[in-house]
């Protein structure tokens, strides 16, 4: 009898890890000039539409004391800063390609995209 | 006149105490000014500037964006901003101070995390063993009674989990709140898991009696765990600090003060204040602080810093001198004509940083694996529950949460996200240390897998430059030298001849006539006047020099000359000298090859890349060229026009150019999927071929424009450096696989055997924190290498 409300409970919790984790939405945020990144357990937001050709400035302010986190990395614009604690730092970059770039963390953990369009 | 002359003194007096002020006593900022356009953008700034109280002068450079205000007494940044906001612009104050500020601040926020994290370390690892020395079944017997005591144990074990952990769980929740993973939950949901049940069997013994277990709690695995987690962190944290020295390094080259001339006064100032035109004294064995052209001295420079090369180099009045260098012998006056961000090692730095923030290809696969990653151990964590629950030997439950914990613990994504960047990190150093600087992990990863290397003739095999290797001379020459031996001493037959025919030259505005000339003034010989000069256009030129007429030139006649012919098959250039129209003797005139290009060669091609040159030279002088160069003849591609050779090199890259080799047969073709093809070259001319190659390689001698279109740039003269280049390629590549290889072992081949129940816990969290250290530790080895 327990064997079997484990089996479920472990086929229920399984579900959940997929639904939590890979089913989100996210929303992307479009940015004007200036966008405000929360650097906290993740990048907020996540997900930024960036205008082509024209420069932006990302203002990132982390917040989590996770070494994981304390550089951020645009692969695709050769940057890659190291972010001090509870503190603003500015990165501008100005898209030359159009399409989807991922930043991320120092560690590959954590990702955001910039879409440039 | 007296009491003029006196005003006159008084006036001047005036002035050179008013200057003087201005010098020593007046205090000088730097600032910046954003959204300046135009002359009048400089003129309502300068008077909204100088309209601060205190404020003697205001100088405000469009070019630069720079302000810079003189006063008695430092005005408030405050003051500044306000009065350049009033007329519409934003001053930016104070930007120089707060990079050193950020620095500092980094460097001081990373040395707290570090003692932090080693306090947390030590603590969690002692208080874990207490616990392990009470609760293991073979010591437990020789422990103290006050640590087989189960509430003591809760006592310690809860310190490790609340406060040694602490930021494991701030970590954890803030990235379960945005629906995210990561190490830090995995952590947490395995020791956690550990804990809460041996605090239940400490508070309900009864309880798990009842359920046939025994009631022993595991709170050895949950601590043990954290402490030697944490104790890897320390140790990555420790290790990750080497692999980004390089730019710390390099900032370090760096001169922190200038000696400069202003007014005829040497002043000492900062490095920051230098601008461009200022001239600079250096002494021997000081550092030069920025780019610029000597005017008034010599000296022999160590550029090994920013070069890698390691001989001093001469350098006369009119080089170029490289600031963060160091001057080794002379005293010398420079002209400084880049400065800031403009010189060449804030380039260099510049460049370094960009790399090490790019991202090889190779790392896709790793990224895209850690993206999802955690979420899948949760979920194999949970199968692995149920599985030893469902199937497993009793007691079921135990072993279903040891196996699981397992491997939670024994997933390391971090090893994967840091297997690449840590070993593009430094390589990317490395070869800026040996003046090899890399554009992009791309073009790192790139190079290793080239097989086919084309070089640009002059000026990258070659110096660029005609010299003067030969001249020979005949009994003819012999004769009429003995003639002017009677009426004065005259030099060697050599010299006879070179002497005539440079003063000749020196008339004539043909590279291979300015050769001849610059050889007769290493000899210092003095040249002749030299009347009726013409020059006969497709022969030569001639000219009479103390009453002989002196012909240079091709052959006169139909004859052939043997000497000639053998020069002219080396690929030189030959001229003919005749005197009263009898042939005397000969000067051959040829593009030297640096002395390091054939040993790069050789290299080259033993590690078997096929080597090319390309040249704009006729096939009979490239050849001779290739041959002495140790490059096959059907490996030189002559003749092509400049604009031909981004051509040539897309043909190479899709393996058709092998018309003239031999081995066009379809085997060859097929089982190369596509060569992959560098090219190493100088000229703006050269730029498409850099960028159309698969790894364009510029010499740093170079112009701007090859630069800017090359993947990799070699800041010294020495062709080596291309060898060193694809060394350093190969070793970062060996290096990334290697992570790679352990990265995927610890978290593709021991999760299943973690699964399977193999591992046990704490040997897991051991496995886990070494995974990331040997990573880290393993990219730390490639600085040992010689490349």
């Amino acid at each position: 009898m327990d064997r079997i409300l484990v089996l479920i409970f472990g086929l229920l919790s399984i579900l959940f890890t997929y639904w939590y984790f890979f089913m989100k939405k996210t929303k992307t945020v479009q940015a004007e000039g200036t966008v405000n990144i929360l650097v906290d357990g993740g990048y907020k937001p996540d997900r930024i539409s960036i205008p082509f050709g024209q420069t932006t400035k990302l203002v990132f302010l982390r917040k989590d004391s996770n070494s994981c986190l304390e550089e951020v990395i645009l692969a695709d614009f050769k940057v890659r800063k190291f972010l001090p604690l509870n503190a603003k730092t500015e990165i501008e970059i100005t898209p030359e390609k159009k399409g989807e770039f991922d930043f991320s963390c120092g560690m590959g953990m954590f990702h955001g995209k910039l879409i440039v369009f | 006149m007296s009491v003029l002359a006196s005003l006159r003194t008084s006036q001047v007096a005036k002035n050179l105490v008013s200057s003087f002020f201005k010098t020593y006593m007046m205090n000088r900022q730097i600032f910046a000014i954003k959204g300046m356009h135009c002359a009048s953008c400089v003129y309502s700034n300068e008077k909204a500037l100088k309209a601060i109280p205190g404020v003697e002068e205001a100088v405000v450079n469009l070019n630069t964006g720079k302000a810079t205000i003189t006063s008695d007494m430092p005005i408030e940044n405050d003051v500044i901003k306000s009065a350049v906001t009033s007329v519409g612009y934003e001053a930016i104050v104070g930007n120089i101070n707060k990079e050193n500020n950020l620095d500092e601040k980094i460097k001081k926020e990373k040395a707290k995390e570090l003692k932090n994290l080693q306090i947390k370390t030590t603590v969690s690892l002692i208080l874990g063993a207490l616990i392990v020395w009470g609760s293991f079944p073979g010591l437990m017997s020789t422990a103290p009674s006050v640590l087989t005591n189960l509430f003591n144990q809760l006592l310690l074990a809860s310190i490790v989990q609340f406060w040694a952990a602490y930021d494991f769980y701030k970590a954890a929740f803030s990235s379960l709140k945005h629906r995210l993973a990561n190490m830090d939950t995995l952590v947490v949901i395995g020791t956690t898991v550990a804990y809460i049940y041996s605090a239940a069997v400490v508070f309900y013994p009864g309880f798990f009696e009842g359920l046939n277990l025994k009631a022993e709690p595991y709170f050895d695995v949950s601590s043990v765990i954290i402490g030697l987690i944490l104790l890897g962190r320390f140790f990555e944290a420790k290790a990750k600090a080497g692999t980004g020295e390089a730019i710390k390094k390099l900032i370090g080259l760096q001169a922190k003060t200038a000696r400069v001339i202003r007014n005829k006064k040497e002043i000492d100032i900062s490095i920051n204040e230098v601008v461009v035109g200022d001239l600079i004294r250096v002494r021997p064995g000081e550092k030069i602080p920025v780019d610029g052209v000597i005017v008034e001295g010599d000296s022999a420079i160590d550029e090994s810093m920013v070069t890698g090369e390691s001989m001093p180099s001469s350098k006369y009045k009119g080089d170029i001198v490289i600031g963060a260098t160091m001057n080794k012998s002379g005293s010398f006056v420079y002209k400084a004509t880049k400065v800031g961000k403009d010189t060449m090692l804030a380039q260099i730095i510049k460049l370094v940083e960009e790399a090490q923030g790019s991202k090889a290809p190779i790392q896709r696969l790793a990224d895209i694996i850690s993206s999802y990653f955690v979420p899948i151990v949760i979920m194999l964590a949970i199968t692995t529950f149920v599985g030893w629950y469902v199937f497993g030997p009793s007691p079921a439950f135990i072993h279903a949460m040891l196996n699981a914990i397992a491997v939670l613990i024994i997933a390391c994504p971090c090893a994967m996200g840091l297997a690449t960047p840590t070993a593009i990190m430094v390589g990317t150093g490395i070869g800026a240390e040996h003046g090899v600087l890399i554009k992009d992990a791309e073009s790192l990863e790139t190079a290793h897998k080239v097989k086919t290397i084309i070089f640009d003739k002059t000026g990258t095999l070659t110096r660029g430059q005609p010299e003067v290797t030969d001249i020979i001379f005949n009994d003819s020459a012999r004769q009429f030298l003995s003639r002017e031996n009677k009426v004065k001493k005259s030099p060697s037959p050599r010299q006879f001849i070179l002497q005539l025919v440079a003063s000749v030259e020196k008339n004539s505005e043909h590279p291979l006539g300015e050769a001849i000339v610059k050889k007769s003034e290493e000899k210092k010989l003095v040249l002749s006047k030299v009347e009726g000069f013409r020059s006969i256009t497709g022969k030569g030129v001639e000219g009479i020099v103390n009453g002989k007429k002196v012909y240079i030139g091709k052959l006169l006649g139909s004859e052939s000359h043997t000497g000639g012919d053998s020069l002219k098959s080396q690929g030189k250039t030959v001229v003919y000298v005749y005197l009263d129209d009898k042939l005397v003797g000969l000067i051959a005139i040829a593009d030297m090859i640096k002395e390091t290009a054939i040993e790069a060669v050789k290299s080259l091609q033993e590690t078997g890349i096929e080597v090319y040159m390309i040249t704009g030279d006729n096939k009979q002088t490239a050849t001779a060229i290739a041959k002495q160069l140790g490059i096959k003849k059907e490996n030189v591609l002559a003749e092509v026009l400049p604009a031909e050779k981004e051509k040539k090199v897309r043909e190479l890259k899709s393996s058709r150019l092998r018309s003239n080799s031999n081995y066009t047969s379809s085997e060859e073709r097929s089982d190369e999927s596509r060569r992959i093809v560098a090219f190493v070259g100088d000229g703006i001319n050269d730029a498409p071929a850099l960028a159309a190659a698969d790894v364009g390689i510029a010499m740093g001698s170079g112009t701007d424009v090859a630069i800017e279109a090359s993947s990799i740039t070699l800041v010294n003269k020495d062709l080596r450096s291309v060898v060193r280049a694809i060394e350093l390629s190969k070793k970062t590549m060996r290096t990334i696989r290697l992570n790679l290889f352990w990265a995927f072992v610890y978290n593709i081949v021991l999760v299943p055997v973690a699964m399977m129940g193999k591992i046990n816990p704490i040997f897991a969290s051991a496995a886990m924190a070494f995974s990331s250290i040997s990573v880290v530790t393993n990219s730390l080895f490639l600085k040992r290498q010689k490349i």
